[in-house]
């Protein structure tokens, strides 16, 4: 009897702990999904045609990467109520406000145009012609923040991450050997050929997308537009944690579908890679196809907020998702006015947008390291973040981590400035 | 209108501006080291673009 009452209250326990996670649960669970966006899946998908699954033990070493990245946003915003633009202002002035304000906002128009080219590219695939998908796309996009709750948005923007993981049951058709994808994936080594200079340049593009400005931005104005405290930091670490699994998770099904059905073979974008998936398995092809157009649409409804609510914080306009759209004219307003551009701008007929997609990697190399950097700098202002503020562990593991991004991330923009340099 | 909209915009950078003069980070050696890092950082880059955008010309 004593026991059967002690697992009952263990059962009730654990219930209301796993409740509450969902309920404090969101930011984190729906950057790190986001993360895997067109550019990430396309990213992932030539890795793993190029490689096999010989690079999917360095996929795994991002968790952490992300991780304590993304989770010194969640302090940063819970303890001082600020985003991140806003942070930087307040911290360091306003030259290096305006300046991570302004390239914010350019490098994130730029992403998002790359986001629709994905979107259009995978709905292509189905005969759905690009304007209708950009129509579509912008009108979900009205609806998901027009009934002025947070809450309600983060729900629905979770439901269009489940779809994220498409990825898994499409891993699963095309009948990947277990064995191999163990022992040649999750044991450490090199793979076959050495380190070349393609090898380095695969590497530098997944660690370039596992850590993108937008992110951090996001995360933190998504962490005080919840309006989490101080007492629900841990649920906001294990949040951050859990979604950094999921997005690894995801990518490393992305290189087992490639890797199994595509060894060998050059793929340019994730759309192409859908294609060929197709001639040789249908479902998977259609699942990949699927996962493209949703990574895409993640990726523009975190971008086209991200910015916003930069400029609302600064420009002190009504900035949260909990305002209707008369109380908020200026937040929503620029958030469609960046969709709706964006768009349009996929639509132009022979528009650049091979060039769009290579200069997102530059201009976004000149924002990064400054985020990154000031994240780490904030996180030590013991003025502002009491006892939250960075211990020396932490400090050691975040700046190893940011040196690495920095380094590997800067490479690989100059690899989109001068693609011969490292072939 | 068009004059006032931007009128009433560039009276708004310049309260930003007078609001964050002050940064209030301690301005330590390892802070002004590290923004000394991303100036010259970010001239590199740009010594970059100029690089190619010439030769691309």
């Amino acid at each position: 009897m004593f026991s059967i009452s002690n697992i009952y209250y263990e059962f009730r326990r654990i219930w209301k702990a796993i409740s509450l996670f969902f309920i404090l649960s969101g930011p984190g669970l729906v950057v790190m999904i986001a993360d895997n966006d067109a550019g990430g899946i396309t990213t992932y998908a030539a890795t793993g045609a190029k490689y096999g699954y010989h690079l999917i033990w360095f996929l795994v070493l991002l968790v952490p990467v992300a991780y304590y990245v993304q989770e010194m946003t969640v302090r940063l915003g819970a303890v001082t109520k600020r985003g991140h633009g806003e942070a930087i202002f307040a911290g360091f002035g306003a030259f290096w406000g305006w300046f991570s304000l302004i390239d914010l906002m350019i490098v994130n128009w730029l992403t998002l145009v790359t986001e629709f080219i994905g979107m259009t590219s995978a709905l292509r695939i189905f005969g759905v012609p690009p304007w209708l998908t950009v129509i579509v796309v912008c009108i979900v996009m009205l609806i998901m923040v027009v009934q002025g709750n947070y809450w309600t948005w983060e729900k629905i923007a979770i439901l269009f991450c489940a779809v994220n993981l498409i990825y898994i049951p499409g891993a699963f058709m095309v009948n990947p050997s277990v064995h191999d994808v163990i022992h040649s994936g999750f044991m450490p080594h090199m793979p076959p050929g050495g380190f070349t200079n393609d090898l380095f340049f695969f590497i530098m593009a997944n660690i370039g997308t596992t850590i993108a400005p937008w992110m951090l931005f996001f995360q933190q104005s998504a962490v005080v537009d919840k309006g989490t405290k101080e007492k629900d930091i841990p649920w906001g670490k294990v949040d951050t944690f859990v979604g950094s699994v999921i997005t690894v998770v995801v990518a490393i099904f992305i290189v087992i579908v490639t890797g199994t059905i595509l060894p060998g073979v050059d793929v340019d974008d994730a759309a192409q890679a859908s294609l060929m998936l197709m001639k040789t398995n249908k479902y998977a092809g259609t699942f990949m196809a699927i996962g493209l157009f949703d990574a895409g649409f993640l990726g523009a409804i975190c971008i086209s907020l991200a910015s916003s609510w930069a400029f609302g914080e600064v420009f002190g306009w009504a900035h949260s998702l909990n305002n209707k759209i008369r109380e908020a004219p200026w937040f929503y307003g620029s958030y469609f006015l960046s969709l709706i551009t964006a768009g349009c701008v996929v639509l132009i007929p022979k528009a650049p947008l091979v060039l769009i997609t290579l200069f997102v990697q530059v201009v976004a190399v000149t924002l990064l390291p400054a985020a990154l950097v000031f994240l780490i700098l904030l996180l030590n202002n013991k003025k502002t973040m009491g006892e939250y503020t960075n211990t020396l562990w932490q400090n050691i593991v975040t700046s190893i981590i940011v040196v690495v991004i920095v380094i590997l991330s800067t490479l690989y923009g100059i690899s989109a400035l001068f693609p011969n340099l490292f072939k | 209108m068009i004059r006032s909209f931007f009128s009433h915009q560039f009276a708004k950078v310049q309260e930003i501006n007078r609001k964050y003069a002050k940064p209030n980070v301690e301005m330590s050696r390892w802070v002004k080291s590290s923004l000394l890092f991303l100036r010259l950082y970010l001239i590199l880059l740009v010594c970059l673009l100029l690089y190619k955008f010439i030769t691309l010309l």
